[in-house]
């Protein structure tokens, strides 16, 4: 790292993987293992650039910058992952970030889910956050030694932001009557969107070893999200399953404002730095 | 600002879907932080914050002052459990120790004859 980069408030910048290091490694991927890390990748790109319009809106200050951390968090994820996706490819996280139209993403329909009121954005939060965790808590045993050292780096930080998103549905569903109407409302929006996460495909089955097969991480899924909602006396709503298809580029009507916002400047001024 | 205009010249915005609103809610307490950093002995006053409760205190604390390693471990405090001594008082509570120097070690000469001190 160069030292004009060095922050002059860190104290101590830790030893973690950073997408640097992965640029820097030259490990290719094959083209199997590069989509598969996009997805990965696009669920947490998506899900930062929603989050990130919080950042002023949330209904306190303090909320601003749990949002805002939270965001960055996907972001960084979401660099590491698309660095070493596009090693595939011999393309950089940029061009793979920027330079890709809506149906070449990989990201589930959840995470392009409107953020609605805050109880809706903390519903979309604790199911992908959920998801992200188990999901992690099993990569690190991948085959692949770079998803496993990103999925190592990410467990610790998707597992505060599920702290967050439980913390939230509890105080939200046992508040006011207003804030538990919120609340449930927020989930059954958020529900047709879950089953999409959990399904496997040729590619997932084909990685086996360097994968973790969403269909295997439906139980434990299942089993957090009741104990939770036992406690805060939620229902799992019974709502019919979205159509999905997000895993092969067929996306909902928001996704393309999402795209044009994130990447209007990248395409107006390209190789542009600051 | 075309929608600014749409609604009149008092700054006020049309409600929009995606915008929530703010219920009549009381704002949320005030909380003291304390933060111990790794080569730290105690915790040290690092600021304030709000929350709705204590467990939310200390996230939001972990989000606010230890967003660059800086701590190991962290105490919230409600402000209203603090009692501060009083500005006006600072003759009677500070002034009194001014003068003694007899206070100080070093207003003693030392001893003949001893060699460590």
């Amino acid at each position: 790292m160069s030292e004009s980069n060095a922050s002059a408030t860190r104290i101590t910048p830790g030893n973690a993987l950073r997408p640097e290091d992965i640029a820097a490694s030259g490990v290719k991927p094959t083209g199997a293992v590069g989509e598969y890390a996009l997805r990965l990748g696009d669920d947490a790109l998506i899900l930062a650039q929603r989050l990130g319009w919080w950042i002023s809106r949330a209904p306190e200050l303090e909320e601003d910058v749990a949002l805002g951390n939270i965001a960055l968090d996907q972001i960084g994820h979401a660099r590491s992952f698309l660095t070493y996706a596009g090693h595939a490819w011999d393309k950089t996280e940029d061009d793979l970030a920027y330079f890709r139209g809506e149906d070449e993403f990989r990201s589930a329909h959840l995470v392009e889910q409107p953020n609605g009121d805050f109880a809706r954005t903390i519903a979309r939060q604790l199911v992908i956050s959920q998801y992200q965790y188990d999901l992690y808590s099993r990569l690190v045993n991948s085959a692949d030694a770079t998803l496993a050292a990103i999925a190592a780096k990410a467990v610790k930080e998707v597992d505060y932001h599920r702290d967050h998103a439980r913390q939230w549905v509890l105080r939200l569903a046992l508040g006011t009557d207003e804030s538990r109407r919120r609340m449930i409302e927020g989930i059954l929006l958020t529900w047709p969107y879950v089953g999409e996460l959990f399904e496997d495909d040729e590619l997932v089955t084909s990685l086996d070893g360097v994968a973790v097969k969403p269909s295997s991480l439906r139980a434990s899924f299942d089993a957090e999200i009741e104990a939770l909602f036992s406690e805060a006396e939620l229902e799992v709503p019974d709502v019919p399953a979205s159509v999905g298809g997000g895993r092969q580029g067929r996306h909902s009507e928001h996704l393309g404002y999402i795209l044009a916002e994130m990447q209007v400047l990248a395409r107006e001024h390209p190789g542009a730095t600051w | 600002m075309v929608s600014g205009s749409q609604t009149g010249d008092d700054g006020s915005k049309a409600p929009s879907a995606e915008q929530p609103d703010h219920p009549t809610a009381e704002p949320w307490p005030l909380w003291e932080v304390f933060v111990r950093s790794s080569r730290g002995l105690s915790h040290v006053h690092a600021g304030s914050l709000h929350a709705p409760d204590a467990e939310m205190a200390v996230r939001n604390a972990r989000d606010l002052y230890t967003r660059r390693n800086e701590g190991v471990s962290l105490w919230v405090v409600p402000a209203s459990a603090i009692i501060a001594s009083d500005p006006d008082a600072k003759g009677q509570f500070f002034e009194s120790p001014q003068g003694k120097d007899y206070r100080h070690a070093t207003y003693y000469t030392k001893s003949e004859g001893v060699k460590h001190l």
